[in-house]
């Protein structure tokens, strides 16, 4: 985020919200959100789902899904039609020769033309551009509904491409916000769990670099950058990849195509997974080292803001897990790298010692009574400097601003004749992504227990299918049960799933088209088909109805009988042939 | 800043405020405490319970008894915040709360931090006759209780519900003395209610409580500053621990959440860690079968050190990657990347920002 959660949705007169649904992905922001809705600030959503921001905004666009970029640039169109943009921050701050460049390529994105590729009338798309173009301050807040495309990076570029216009950058109440999925993803970012970058965004490809770096650690470093996790599946089928360590990741559940994924990890040479629980990759390791949870170790998260906060143990749980710094360390001394155990506060030393951006931050100081419990926003490039909560002020930190056209590019799969409807996946208020730790939770499995699918009325009622009944999902890559829940949320011919849960999980459906640049899947766009369950699995032997959540609860009751199996490593668990079965052959064996 | 200032004396000492500061602020900011029950922080002061009125003397003279919560500082103010007059008024406000509470701390999860327990006490104010019929607890909710019972209707949750979760799932029926509070918990209404518990925080007796609260009394646990585990807002909580175990979880003022929570955060972040699925020892798999043995650590490390080098010497450090975990911290993932980059020789790291 350029901002913080603070000042955009506290100094801003209208927000625009793109492809989030905060209200249940970030509660807590959604809370300040509603209080900006109460305070009268005008909202802007962008979302093909009538979520409770979009319910209450002055717009919403309900566009078809995977058409951001067409959306954005018909934005600028709009603005430099009408005038409306910031010449002077254009003139001063920006790159004039990216502009005219951008000026040409949005020229065909007329209203009309953008009309008919997003699905919403054209003068929505006019009022929407003209209410953020003249609010003194509005910040675009975007989410996952724009990068998991397989032209989610050009979305990023459009949307600031259009703040960019607007001079909505480098003061409070503006900017440019993803509000990033997990606890510390920007914090694994910053930290250099990327191919290509060394901890705070410092190239693996610069020579001066890792020269920095190889003085630091005392070893020469590959000057190759390496492979995106996302390519890194397709290479381990190739077996270009044959030893994988993963730590605390799930992609069995998480990631896209999971038939594909499986195939991966089983065509390695050795997997290690160092986790707290045996997950469903867990079980196709080779070896398992178990971890330590947030509430048992000292540390720090980066928030969405760039605030880095501290994390701090709590408890000692009974067992012989160790500390994941402390396993690391322990490999590196095993293969020949002298790593001395440090303490938390020490490997942070370490970080800032080498990362300019995080100069100024240490256990020490984010514990004082100077910070206070705030954390600290970097850039903080020194012990005395006070962290940055808004990003360019004034200038941009790479100098003069820059524009990145893009042209939009439909989705990879689109419906068709065999699978005629648009699933986009998501989140929904009670769980976090595979439920590793919401669904240990009882009190939330009771509330949100089992998998299901929002359709809309007029596809439901063309496959006669009702709300609550148990359906057939299928994609090209797979075949699942999920509920029904029919409503007019999606528009006709789309649906949408939560990736929760291990029954009917949705990435047995997802596509794994990647992203051109950033290799993100397009978790938001597939090409699905819904059917009524065939009555001779509809029903059990005694004649009763099988609905998702007995489905779901049968299958929970028996994963979490395998975790706790796997704990006291006192039962075998599934091999590998038969863990590939799908949700739909598990209600087979369960049943019949 | 040129914010005007204001003059007033509470208590004998002079005291300096900005402008529109209330009475109960401006104690606050000279170190004295005014009795307060519907008054909380972070809400829209309302004056309904009436227990932190003040004596107050105008710089014109006039004398007159108002609530230190609503009441704005005006220059030259006289605030006497426990004079007799005062006292008495505190205390027949008690007593008539009493009649609609119906005293069981003994088995009240708020025991030893309920103000309204604190008030009596040192107001000298015993429990009365409980006038009302006894209502059912409600206890549909997963998380959190209501027991109308003991609710003294300052109505705090119904206004943390509205102004600070923005949701507005409490509302008030009925009117005079048979109003009472309609927590959406009876039928679990989850398209009003999102379980975030904001409410349960701001309600000072234990009308409305958490169902794991009852296994704890308050001075048992120790509180431990994090920042929760679940999305990228970064909320920052306080974890309680009573005897070296989890019992709940407390939001904290955090710059992004200033005590607010989500259903997530509140409720989420604790039971995974202690749950009997935790694996406790190395695992290794036997190929052939498909099957996992506990293994030393001494064991497991030099496999996988064995084997990762094997790897490595036979098809280079390329052949080797390492995926860190977005939701662990930024010192496990800097170790890990470094991992990667000094023995396995390859910039095959990344985490899980793209899925």
């Amino acid at each position: 985020m350029t901002n913080t959660f603070e000042d955009i949705t506290k100094d801003s007169d209208v927000i625009m919200i793109v492809g989030s649904n905060s209200e249940e992905a970030h509660p807590v922001l959604g809370m300040w959100l509603r209080a900006a809705q109460r305070r009268g600030a005008k909202f802007i959503v962008v979302d093909p789902r009538i979520t409770g921001l979009a319910e209450n905004a002055t717009i919403h666009l309900k566009l078809r899904p995977g058409t951001n970029v067409a959306f954005a640039n018909c934005m600028v169109n709009i603005i430099l039609a009408e005038g409306l943009e910031d010449k002077e921050f254009i003139q001063s701050r920006t790159d004039l020769a990216k502009f005219e460049e951008l000026k040409e390529l949005t020229a065909k994105y007329t209203p009309d033309y953008v009309s008919s590729i997003c699905n919403v009338p054209a003068e929505q798309l006019r009022k929407a551009a003209r209410l953020y173009a003249t609010a003194k301050a509005a910040p675009i807040i975007y989410c996952l509904g724009v990068t998991e495309h397989s032209t989610g990076t050009e979305g990023v570029m459009s949307l600031s491409n259009l703040a960019m216009i607007c001079g909505k950058l480098g003061r409070p109440g503006c900017g440019v916000n993803p509000i990033r999925g997990q606890n510390n993803v920007q914090g694994a970012c910053d930290m250099g769990a990327m191919p290509t970058d060394y901890t705070g965004y410092q190239k693996v490809h610069i020579p001066e670099v890792r020269e920095k770096f190889e003085k630091a650690w005392g070893v020469e470093l590959n000057p190759n950058p390496g492979m995106k996790a996302t390519d890194c599946f397709p290479a381990m089928i190739e077996g270009k990849i044959k030893g994988l360590f993963i730590f605390g990741e799930d992609p069995v559940r998480t990631d896209p195509d999971t038939h594909h994924v499986i195939h991966a990890l089983t065509s390695l040479d050795f997997l290690v997974v160092d986790e707290l629980f045996m997950t469903e990759t867990a079980k196709y390791a080779d070896v398992i080292l178990p971890g330590c949870s947030f509430a048992e170790k000292e540390g720090t998260f980066s928030n969405s803001e760039r605030r880095v906060q501290r994390v701090r143990k709590a408890i000692t749980v009974p067992g012989n897990m160790r500390l994941d710094s402390d396993i690391f360390t322990d490999i590196m001394n095993r293969m020949g790298y002298p790593q001395p155990y440090l303490t938390s506060a020490q490997i942070m030393d370490e970080i800032a010692s080498l990362t300019p951006s995080f100069a100024g931050i240490s256990h020490a100081r984010l514990d004082s009574e100077e910070i206070g419990g705030s954390g600290l926003q970097w850039p903080c490039t020194s012990p005395e400097h006070p962290g940055t909560p808004i990003m360019h002020v004034g200038k941009f930190s790479r100098g003069e601003g820059t524009y990145y056209p893009s042209e939009y590019k439909a989705a990879q799969e689109l419906p068709d004749e065999e699978y005629p409807l648009y699933m986009m996946t998501g989140c929904n208020l009670y769980h976090y992504n595979a439920g590793a730790m919401t669904e240990k939770t009882p009190g939330l499995m009771e509330l949100s227990g089992h998998s299901y699918i929002e359709i809309n009325t007029a596809d439901a009622e063309k496959a006669g299918i009702h709300s609550g009944e148990r359906i057939r999902v299928s994609s090209r890559r797979g075949t699942i049960s999920s509920e029904a829940r029919v409503s007019d949320k999606t528009n006709p011919g789309e649906c949408w799933m939560p990736f929760h849960f291990l029954d009917g999980n949705a990435n047995w459906l997802t596509n794994a088209a990647l992203d051109s640049i950033a290799r993100a899947p397009e978790y938001k766009v597939c090409a699905v088909r819904i059917e009524k369950i065939p009555e001779d699995e509809a029903y059990d032997e005694e004649g009763n109805y099988i609905t998702q959540a007995m489905l779901a609860s049968k299958r929970f009751a028996e994963y979490m009988e395998q975790m706790s199996a796997a704990a006291q490593c006192s039962g075998d668990l599934r091999d590998r042939a038969t863990v590939t079965e799908s949700n739909d052959d598990c209600s087979k064996r369960y049943y019949k | 800043m040129n914010e005007k200032c204001i003059h007033v004396t509470i208590n004998g000492t002079a005291v300096e405020v900005a402008e529109g500061t209330s009475i109960i602020c401006a104690a606050e900011q000279a170190g004295i405490d005014i009795p307060h029950l519907c008054y909380l922080k972070g809400l829209m002061p309302e004056g309904s319970c009436r227990m932190c009125v003040v004596e107050v003397t105008r710089a014109d003279g006039i004398q007159e008894i108002q609530t230190a919560c609503t009441e704005p500082c005006y220059e030259g103010l006289v605030i006497e915040t426990n004079s007799l007059a005062v006292v008495q008024y505190r205390k027949s406000i008690l007593e008539m709360l009493m009649t609609r509470h119906k005293t069981n701390c003994f088995s009240c999860p708020q025991n030893g931090r309920c103000p309204l327990q604190a008030y009596c006490l040192e107001y000298g104010v015993e429990p009365g006759e409980f006038e009302n019929p006894v209502l059912p607890r409600e206890t549909e909710n997963p998380f959190f209780t209501f027991d109308p019972n003991l609710c003294i209707m300052c109505r705090r949750c119904q206004r943390t519900c509205s102004q600070v979760s923005g949701r507005g799932a409490i509302t008030l029926v009925g009117r005079g003395y048979e109003s009472k509070l309609d927590v959406p918990y009876i039928h679990i209404d989850t398209e009003m209610c999102e379980s975030c518990g904001n409410c349960v925080e701001a309600c000072p007796t234990g009308a409305l409580s958490k169902t794991d609260g009852v296994q704890f009394r308050d001075w048992e646990v120790t509180r431990v500053r994090t920042t929760c585990p679940h999305c990228a807002v970064g909320c920052q909580m306080d974890l309680l621990v009573k005897g070296g175990h989890f019992v709940g979880v407390e939001g904290a003022d955090g710059p992004t959440n200033h005590n607010r929570l989500c259903v997530k955060g509140r409720f989420g972040s604790y039971k995974f860690i202690e749950s009997d699925t935790r694996l406790t020892d190395p695992l290794i798999k036997d190929r052939a079968t498909g099957t996992f043995r506990k293994a030393s650590w001494d064991e497991a490390l030099d496999l996988v050190a064995r084997r990762f080098t094997e790897i490595k010497n036979e098809y280079g450090g390329e052949a080797l990657a390492g995926f860190a975990c977005s939701r662990s911290t930024n010192e496990d993932i800097y170790m890990l990347q470094k991992m990667v980059r000094t023995v396995f020789g390859s910039n095959n790291t990344d985490n899980c920002a793209r899925v």
